[in-house]
């Protein structure tokens, strides 16, 4: 049956001393196992036990079409890091990352060995931070409020409704460029605290559930020391910026475990 | 990661039972799906593992991400189609 199953990642650390054993041993993965530590290189992975049947290839491919799998795998990878991470410095691996066997990862922690060690040299003592902004009123509820009538055309005529429309579109738009701008600022003043930024695609309203436009989905590489300054920056641009701000973290370092290209 | 309370001492590590009043963040089961998503997928070091080696690292985000917004999409079926620009919302 060993050819059944596979080692599932969670993430590298350099220091896994320091690993509290009772929180280790209470923590279950993805597969709702126990976990274990492969160590080569002087690095250590986090790893699960996991079956093929769920986590192979084939089943991955379907099971990340399901909401429902998503969703709870998703949530215990996350489990098993943020528990972690909050004792050592530990840089995340991306959800399904699946070796065939412990062997193999030592493989892996050798050959990867220098970007790993730089991956936790630049999220030492750091958190990830998240800011979604929105646009502080939806545009829609502006377009439907009451317009005074300009003057010539029938209520009810074809000219008024194109004027109506044209008007409506403009103001839109307006609403949409003045949230841009006062989403570069945002970015601009939070970026100057962190030591790196990432910019996400911003979410549709389908997935945030808020009907307002999402203008900024940015993530923030923050000192642990400089965290409350960080929060009392963003509270502050709350005051300051027409937007509506979501705060989120610390997060672990997801967003910054690898060298990206800086979209600042 | 329950101990990065925003005031702790810059050397050493607090307990993970300490500080929770700190946080920002939301437990894992009360975390939106999506901001999730944007970090376990779209995050973390890529290393193709020897299994999964053949799943392309966008498909496997897309494929995920196509099964989130087919589905919420479902839920919210009075809200325009994913992909048009136009996303004001037109039942109100």
């Amino acid at each position: 049956m060993t050819s059944q199953t596979g080692t599932w990642l969670y993430g590298v650390t350099d220091s896994p001393a320091a690993i509290r054993r009772d929180s280790f041993d209470h923590l279950t993965g993805v597969g709702g196992g126990k976990l274990h530590l492969v160590s080569a290189g002087g690095l250590t992975a986090v790893a699960e036990t996991v079956s093929l049947a769920e986590f192979g290839e084939t089943a991955l491919r379907r099971n990340l079409e399901d909401l429902d799998w998503l969703d709870s795998t998703a949530r215990a990878h996350h489990r098993v890091i943020d528990a972690l991470a909050s004792q050592v410095q530990l840089v995340p691996l991306r959800l399904a990352t699946v070796y065939r066997e412990d062997g193999n990862v030592q493989s892996m922690l050798s050959e990867h060995g220098p970007r790993l060690r730089a991956a936790l040299h630049r999220t030492a003592s750091r958190a990830e931070w998240g800011v979604k902004a929105y646009a502080e009123q939806p545009a829609s509820a502006r377009a439907e409020a009451p317009r005074v009538s300009s003057g010539h055309g029938a209520p009810g005529s074809g000219a008024a409704y194109l004027r109506r429309r044209r008007d409506e579109l403009a103001a839109s738009q307006q609403d949409r460029h003045a949230a841009l701008v006062s989403a570069q600022q945002l970015h601009a003043e939070l970026a100057r605290l962190a030591a790196d930024t990432r910019l996400h695609p911003p979410q549709s309203p389908e997935l945030t559930g808020n009907k307002s436009a999402m203008v900024l989905n940015a993530a923030y590489l923050i000192d642990d020391q400089r965290a409350a300054g960080f929060r009392q920056a963003v509270d502050d641009l709350r005051n300051r910026l027409p937007l509506q701000l979501e705060l989120t973290g610390p997060w672990p370092p997801y967003s910054f475990a690898d060298a990206g290209p800086d979209l600042r | 990661m329950t101990p990065y309370p925003a005031d702790r001492p810059p050397a050493g590590r607090a307990p993970a039972d300490q500080a929770p009043a700190e946080r920002v963040a939301l437990p894992a089961d009360r975390i939106a799906l999506v901001d999730l998503l944007d970090r376990v997928l779209a995050g973390g070091v890529v290393i193709a593992g020897d299994i999964t080696l053949s799943v392309a690292d966008v498909d496997m985000v897309t494929i995920s991400l196509r099964a989130l917004v087919t589905s919420v999409s479902a839920l919210a079926a009075h809200l325009p189609a994913p992909a048009s620009t136009n996303w004001m919302p037109d039942d109100s």
